[in-house]
């Protein structure tokens, strides 16, 4: 130990097996970008697809590793305080693990339809997944604040990759000036947290709270203010009313599997950060945030659901139902307490899923002009297995009984019942009920017998190729869909396991 | 008045301070100086020859490419510097550190060399 500037400068001890997810990912993505960029045309077209389905299974294995070492070790904090090891981490590192994969599986032959296969689409993934992952582990505000914004830079790029498409630059513009807004209230949020607390460390805001049993701080004004301005950050990210305007735009915009990674994995980091700092940090002062959570969430479910109703191009519709889907979220984020994270954890677990695979059966209709409902016609009829998937996928979005969604719109909703917010649990099942017309009438539209004919050919419609990546991808998430449905206990293990959450 | 409010006295008085000596000298000058404009004194100052076009011009978009890079660069001095200065404290471990994060800075030159972004044509 040696005095720096008349401090001790001691090399903080690093536990690297710890980091692996991030490691791998990070070391994945510069590989694909200096090999590919080095070897140029001698460089194989599958080369950079392999290296990031390799690195999302390796996360993924890391993933199970560190959910054991937990178990028999205990949670940890690492890198002095800056990263926490835990069940929480841990979970969401599996989501985005899955969601990686998942999108690599259905970019690879959307990509080279739409001739936009290149090295650089996999970096961005494996990049934007490294900031969702440090931003579900972060334990310091300003920690999470470097992985939100290692996402969103991915993600505004990913946007624009159809540059040619005016949409796609429409979509790009829009999210990176949204979103860059948004992270600007977040970083005012910190500051006034760190003006009002004296530290931007989420265990030591935590403790100075419960010191003052009264938990009246000095500038409580600053404080709230703070609660306020990190909320619109985070709720910018996790698409709710009414920051929402960027989503619907875009989703559309957007290539199909992006949208996917968007409102699967991007959302989960945004719900992670939002329940570390809000449940975990300031659990103390609940009563302060909890109500704005809860009017949060009833108008993002009757502006998401109100929305998609009369929407006609699926991918808007699903945008605005994924906003719904938020808003079931914060019904179990506002509850705080740990059934109502759990219950929140189980839903984005099982979403993502549900999503995924809906965006995944969309980028097999996807064209140039969109993709409205009637070009969904007969879908079923053609491709009868991906046609039941999507109406799986979609009946699970409804909250049908035998699927994932059930479950999980019962437990968030159950959560609300037992804090004895009573008008939200009435509020979102009686939207749950009017939401599902929006699914019914896309089932109704894809089983119907195509009658429609194609305007130039005379071709009829809807009889997509169905690539052997895109398939499997989309039964694996149709088969996740059925079996939580079927046994859901497994996965309500695990997001309660993952509640305790630990504070560097 | 809260400890908080008080430290920012002190970024009150210098403001103030500023705002008055800045003031201060623009002021006597402004009365002591003579005054007699005339067209050739009134033009935009632009390295001692007249001024040539309107100032509504385009910039080539390659310029971008260039701030982009210069800030690699810069970033990378920033840190350089003072790491440097202090490296015998730091040890093997500073050592190590610097030497990954040039070479991730490296890596992005690299990407940026082979894909054409420092030909000029």
């Amino acid at each position: 130990m040696i005095p720096v500037l008349g401090q001790v400068f001691t090399a903080p001890s690093i536990d690297w097996w710890a980091l692996a997810p991030q490691l791998i990912l990070l070391g994945a993505a510069l590989l694909i970008l200096v090999v590919s960029a080095l070897l140029a045309e001698r460089c194989p077209a599958w080369f950079s697809g392999v290296v990031a389905l390799v690195a999302g299974a390796g996360v993924f294995v890391s993933g199970f590793y560190l959910w054991y070492d937990i178990r028999d070790s205990g949670p940890r904090s690492i890198v002095s305080g800056a990263l926490s090891l835990d069940g929480f981490a841990v979970l969401f590192t599996l989501l985005v693990a899955v969601a990686v994969v998942m999108t690599v599986l259905v970019a690879d032959a959307y990509l080279e339809r739409e001739h936009m296969d290149s090295p650089e689409f996999h970096a961005l993934l494996l990049l934007a997944a490294t900031g969702a992952i440090v931003m579900a582990s972060a334990s310091d505000l300003i920690v999470l604040f470097l992985g939100l914004e290692s996402l969103s830079i991915g993600l505004y790029v990913m946007a624009a990759m159809q540059f040619r498409r005016e949409e796609a630059q429409e979509a790009a513009m829009k999210y990176f000036i949204l979103g860059a807004f948004s992270s600007a209230f977040f970083l005012y949020g910190i500051a006034m947290v760190y003006g009002s607390t004296g530290s931007t460390g989420l265990a030591h805001a935590r403790d100075y709270l419960n010191r003052l049993d009264t938990a009246i701080v000095d500038q409580p004004w600053m404080l709230m203010l703070g609660f306020a301005l990190l909320l619109v950050g985070l709720a910018f990210k996790v698409a709710a009313v009414p920051f929402h305007f960027w989503a619907p735009d875009v989703y559309q915009g957007s290539p199909a599997p992006v949208s996917g990674f968007m409102a699967s994995a991007a959302k989960a980091a945004g719900f992670a950060a939002m329940l570390r700092i809000f449940f975990v940090a300031f659990g103390q002062s609940r009563t302060d945030w909890s109500p704005v959570l809860g009017v949060l969430a009833v108008v993002t479910l009757v502006v998401g659901v109100v929305m998609a109703i009369i929407q006609t191009d699926l991918k808007r519709m699903i945008a605005f139902s994924s906003i719904a889907h938020a808003g079931y979220i914060l019904v179990g984020v506002q509850a705080g307490t740990s059934e109502g994270t759990a219950a929140a954890l189980f839903y984005l677990f099982s979403y993502s899923l549900m999503v995924l695979g809906t965006f995944a059966v969309i980028s097999l209709v996807q064209w140039q002009d969109g993709q409205p409902l009637d070009r969904f016609e007969g879908l079923a009829d053609r491709r009868p297995l991906i046609g039941f998937a999507l109406t799986v996928f979609l009946l699970g979005q409804a909250g049908v009984p035998l699927t994932s969604g059930f479950i999980a719109k019962f437990l968030v909703i159950k959560a609300a019942v037992d804090e004895r917010t009573w008008w939200l649990a009435i509020a979102a099942m009686v939207i749950s009920a009017a939401g599902a017309y929006i699914y019914l009438r896309v089932i109704f539209a894809i089983w119907r017998r195509p009658g429609a004919v194609d305007e130039e050919g005379g071709e009829p419609v809807a009889a997509p190729v169905v690539p052997p990546a895109s398939g499997f991808a989309i039964l694996g998430a149709m088969a996740f869909t059925l079996v939580v449905g079927f046994v859901p206990q497994f996965l309500i293990e695990f997001a309660r396991d993952a509640v305790p959450v630990l504070l560097g | 008045m809260s400890d908080l409010l008080r430290s920012y006295l002190t970024i009150a008085i210098f403001s103030g301070a500023a705002i008055f000596m800045a003031g201060m000298m623009l002021g006597i000058a402004r009365v002591l100086r003579p005054r007699h404009p005339n067209r050739e004194k009134l033009i935009a100052y632009e390295s001692g020859v007249d001024p040539v076009g309107g100032e509504w011009v385009q910039s080539q978009v390659r310029y971008y490419i260039f701030a982009v890079l210069f800030v690699l660069f810069d970033v990378e001095a920033v840190f350089l510097f003072p790491w440097a200065v202090r490296l015998e404290t730091y040890g093997g471990f500073g050592l190590v550190e610097m030497i990954v994060f040039i070479g991730i800075l490296a890596l992005g030159l690299a990407y940026a060399w082979r894909k054409g972004v420092l030909r000029w044509s």
